[in-house]
């Protein structure tokens, strides 16, 4: 809506110390709570897609219209024919996916998942601990026996959860 | 009349301004997290009651003046106990319904938290009435409103403080673990009393010190002491719902209690209805300007049919008294009737209207790790995205409120070994561990002959192993209930049996499961046959260690040493230097034992946090040297057994006699895998000859120049008991006799993913360790006189 994109380009402009008009990592990396995120690497990283090193206003508040709230009307009135809307459950999933999936290749080894066990686990799990997780994590997502876990097994193992109401927030309404 | 508005719209107008803003958008997941968080942000509704009350007597007013002789304040009065709605009801009704989470909470958390309201109101409005209403004041108003935060806030605070206690206490009963439930039930009906006495809203207090100390309380208290407070308070809870609802069964019969009046009981009956739904319809507007999930027509339909009277409307109606208000009879009467009809009719037709609506029903799934670790992700992400957008939003102050918990509350009010562990994730993956585990006990399965193990629906692996599990179960016709909580009570059998069970299950699932898949693992296959040759050799080991625990009477410390002890590398200590060893690191394990053979085990097993990082460094092997004894024959007779090594950081001088016997050790560095298990085949060669001399030279040795008495050394932390992630395990002291196969099944048990190197060190070490769990336990045992070396064998 019209007064969050408002907002959120007085959020941008207030991240970009150096008004250069886009964001690099730097800008992202100085918001001081993101730091203590174990995730916050990767967030800032899927704020530049392609491996660009700038993000404009308008890439910003693209990914971003992923956490729109999913509103029923639209669903109703949208035009199949067009590409779904950011903030559809799918394509929330796949931003998700995307934040797992870091070498791109569409699935979810057990290596990565390791790797995002590692940073969100606290250190009292010990690493085989983590990597009998990890397993097992793979193992119950996996249905074509391949060892990861492919965009649509991801989005099988999560239907039950709520996704639409859990990956958005409430003001970019 | 006209007098009687007057009061009435001062009354509503603050009412109106009493109000409780609804809180902060609440996001709310759909699956219960333990903790504070859900109920935090729903204290919204609390206000229906108080609505309803006005609108009541208005209409009561009108109707039925010229019946019943009771002036406006008493109408108040009754206005205001007969809105509040029950929990005691409400919880019947709904726990059979399983509507959705939000709507479960939103109602069930308003008659929980109402109470206040209805204290509140009720006190007010009975003073007013003793006062007589020409001496109420506009000042009384204020105050009346004043008090209602004074009540809930206070109530609230009290009950936090007794949580707090709770929480406290526990922490403290490892011994004593039969006071538990004591501590939980007092505490909480003191914190009820306290607030009793206080004239705040005992309700609330009691409400709040649940929530408060569920956490830590639950981390603090032994299962089955959780168990036993779960299930008094349910039998408690059913008891007091039955009697107080058998006084009102009888109460209606004596009809001296009572007097009739149709207009009234009519009109209320009608007008609670009435009411209630409109106070509905309103606040769900208003929080609908708020929420991130509205809240639509079919919720509302649910939430105003939903409100149930019982228990504390009668209580409090029984409780006035008849000189002040002339009309409590037909109060009484009303009362009863609108109880009956709202629990009965109400309670009966509600499900089919939850059918017949398609409300959302509460979908009960097992929990998957996928999901807890989606999930987790998931909030981080949110976390984040609200940080970039510089939103404070519901996950910013969830987080905050995580991060304040973890570093204080926590610390203080859980104990050490339950803070250690405790990560959700990991929660939840024990949970699915011991259900599979119990399951598969139940299935008579035999861990051992894994390889016949046939799960017929595990290749059928959607994302639920657990319902493959369910299937069986069913199947079987074992009555085990797969309910999260009541495996707890499962669990109440021998614990470290069940332990050892489990953790023997948990390695001996993975491999069922894992046979199935295409797995690329290198270990994978490896393991079966590694396993099969390290059952060899450890049952000759375990015969020889058995003989020479008879033969000799000396005493064997072993230390688990931990990683300083392998980031120095080659543990090649003979007994002497092992003795240093003690010596030189006493801090690090403990002994005064100066002489005593350390029997230096290394296993790559620990899964201590604190070694994680180091266990990266091992590049070497652990390899089992036997020709311990001879090796330190020699040197006790050489050196005299108590010279001091340098520490054995540095590699001790020893070596070099291991080089000597077993020259091919040296290579061992960084060897693979498959080198390893050949090494341990020709250890147990190795050991053979090595034992055979050492039994001769053993005897010969009666009074070893280690004249250490039989002490045994303690190990500070009994390494193996705290390796086990989860508590309850202690490494097993298993008598004797058995130690054969526990240890051994133990020890397949606890391999978990692991390399298989890890395999034939850990059987062997397992045993060893078995024994000297057992020597340290009964000290009366002579132990032998070995010193067995673990160079680990490597791996990368």
């Amino acid at each position: 809506s019209q007064a969050s994109l408002v907002r959120l380009h007085h959020r941008f402009q207030a991240l970009d110390r150096s008004k250069k008009g886009y964001l690099s990592r730097m800008d992202l990396q100085r918001i001081g709570a993101l730091a203590v995120n174990p995730l916050g690497d990767r967030i800032i990283e899927s704020f530049f897609p392609d491996g660009g090193q700038q993000v404009d206003f308008a890439g910003f508040a693209r990914v971003l219209a992923h956490f729109r709230p999913v509103d029923d009307e639209d669903i109703g009135n949208r035009d199949p024919k067009q590409p779904e809307p950011l903030n559809s459950r799918t394509n929330k999933l796949r931003f998700a996916f995307q934040l797992y999936d870091l070498d791109r290749d569409g699935k979810i080894s057990r290596h990565e998942m390791l790797q995002v066990l590692r940073l969100m686990v606290g250190v009292q799990v010990t690493e085989e601990q983590l990597e009998s997780i990890a397993d097992r994590t793979v193992q119950e997502a996996d249905e074509d026996g391949d060892g990861a876990v492919s965009f649509l097994e991801f989005t099988k193992s999560l239907e039950k959860m709520n996704i639409e109401q859990k990956m958005s927030i409430r003001i970019l309404k | 009349m006209l007098r009687a508005a007057l009061p009435l719209l001062g009354l509503l107008l603050a009412g109106a301004g009493a109000v409780e803003e609804p809180t902060q958008d609440p996001g709310l997941p759909g699956e219960p997290p333990p903790g504070l968080e859900l109920f935090r942000w729903q204290w919204h509704e609390v206000e229906a009651p108080y609505l309803v009350a006005l609108w009541i007597l208005v209409a009561s007013l009108a109707k039925i003046a010229p019946k019943v002789q009771a002036g406006l304040l008493d109408f108040l009065l009754f206005g205001s106990l007969i809105s509040a709605v029950d929990p005691v009801a409400v919880l019947a009704v709904f726990e059979e319904v399983h509507v959705n989470e939000t709507l479960f909470i939103i109602v069930f958390g308003e008659s929980l938290l109402n109470d206040a309201v209805t204290v509140v109101l009720y006190k007010v409005c009975n003073s007013f009435v003793e006062m007589g209403s020409a001496n109420v004041r506009a000042t009384d108003y204020l105050k009346g409103v004043a008090s209602l935060f004074v009540v809930s806030l206070g109530g609230a605070a009290v009950g936090l403080v007794f949580a707090f206690l709770l929480a406290l206490t526990t922490r403290f009963t490892k011994r004593v673990r039969i006071i538990e439930p004591l501590l939980v039930f007092l505490l909480a009906y003191a914190a009820y009393l306290t607030a009793e006495m206080a004239s705040l809203s005992a309700i609330l207090a009691v409400t709040m010190c649940g929530l408060g100390c569920k956490k830590y309380v639950e981390a603090n208290i032994s299962h089955k002491s959780r168990t036993a407070v779960k299930y008094t308070m349910k039998t408690l809870a059913s008891c007091a719902e039955t009697i107080i609802f058998m006084l009102l069964g009888i109460s209606a019969v004596d009809s001296s209690k009572w007097a009739w009046d149709s207009g009234l009981v009519l009109g209320t009956l009608f007008f609670i209805l009435f009411f209630r739904a409109l106070g509905v319809v309103l606040q769900t507007w208003v929080l609908n300007q708020f929420r991130l999930v509205r809240l639509d027509k079919i919720d509302q339909v649910v939430m105003s049919y939903g409100g149930l009277r019982g228990a504390v409307a009668f209580a409090l109606v029984i409780l006035l008294d008849r000189m002040k208000v002339p009309a409590k009879d037909y109060f009484v009467a009303t009362t009863i009737v609108v109880v009956f009809f709202t629990v009965i009719v109400q309670g009966l037709t509600i499900k089919p209207l939850v059918k017949w609506l398609k409300v959302k029903r509460s979908e009960h799934h097992k929990p998957t790790l996928n999901q807890e670790l989606h999930e987790h992700t998931f909030d981080h992400i949110l976390a984040a995205v609200e940080d970039v957008v510089g939103h404070h939003g519901y996950h910013y102050w969830r987080d905050r409120w995580e991060q304040f918990d973890k570093k204080y509350l926590s610390q203080l009010l859980m104990r050490r070994s339950a803070y250690r562990i405790r990560d959700q994730i990991w929660d939840v993956y024990y949970r699915l561990n011991i259900r599979d585990a119990i399951s598969f006990v139940d299935q008579g399965g035999h861990v051992l002959s894994s390889t016949g193990l046939t799960l017929p629906s595990m290749p059928s692996r959607n994302s639920v192993a657990e319902t493959s599990v369910t299937n069986l179960l069913r199947e079987s016709g074992s009555g085990a209930c797969l309910d999260l909580q009541v495996i707890d009570t499962v669990r109440s059998g021998r614990d470290r049996e069940d332990a050892v069970m489990h953790h023997l299950l948990c390695g001996g699932l993975y491999k069922p499961r894992r046979r199935y898949k295409a797995s690329c693992s290198r270990h994978f296959i490896s393991e079966d046959a590694q396993e099969r040759q390290d059952k060899e050799v450890f049952q000759q080991n375990m015969k020889r260690r058995l003989e020479s625990f008879k033969s000799t009477k000396h005493n064997i410390c072993f230390t688990k040493s931990k990683p300083r002890l392998r980031k120095t590398g080659h543990r090649k200590k003979d007994g002497v230097a092992n003795a240093e060893a003690a010596n030189g690191k006493p801090q690090d394990l403990g002994f005064q034992d100066t002489a005593a053979v350390i029997l230096t085990v290394e296993s790559e097993e620990e899964e201590e946090s604190d070694s994680s990082e180091t266990e990266k460094e091992d590049d070497e092997g652990i390899i089992f040297v036997a020709r311990a004894t001879s090796e330190v024959l020699q040197e006790g007779k050489v050196s005299g057994n108590l010279e001091v090594c340098p520490s054995p950081r540095i590699i001790p001088p020893s070596p070099t006699c291991a080089e000597k016997e077993l020259p091919w050790k040296s290579g061992q560095g960084d060897l693979a895998v498959y080198v390893s298990s050949e090494t341990t085949k020709i250890v147990p060669v190795e050991m053979q000859t090595g034992w055979n001399q050492s039994m001769s030279s053993l005897e010969s040795l009666a009074s070893p120049p280690c004249t250490q008495a039989p002490t045994l050394t303690h190990l500070p932390p009994c390494p193996l008991g705290t390796e086990e992630p989860q508590a309850p395990l202690n490494l097993p002291s298993d008598p004797h006799p058995s130690f054969a196969f526990p240890p051994s099944l133990a020890k397949a048990g606890r391999s978990r993913s692991e390399s298989s190197a890890d395999i034939p060190q850990q059987q062997e070490l397992q045993p060893l360790m078995g024994h000297k769990d057992n020597t340290r336990l009964s000290p009366g045992i002579a132990n032998s006189h070995w010193c067995i070396q673990f160079n680990r064998g490597g791996w990368l």
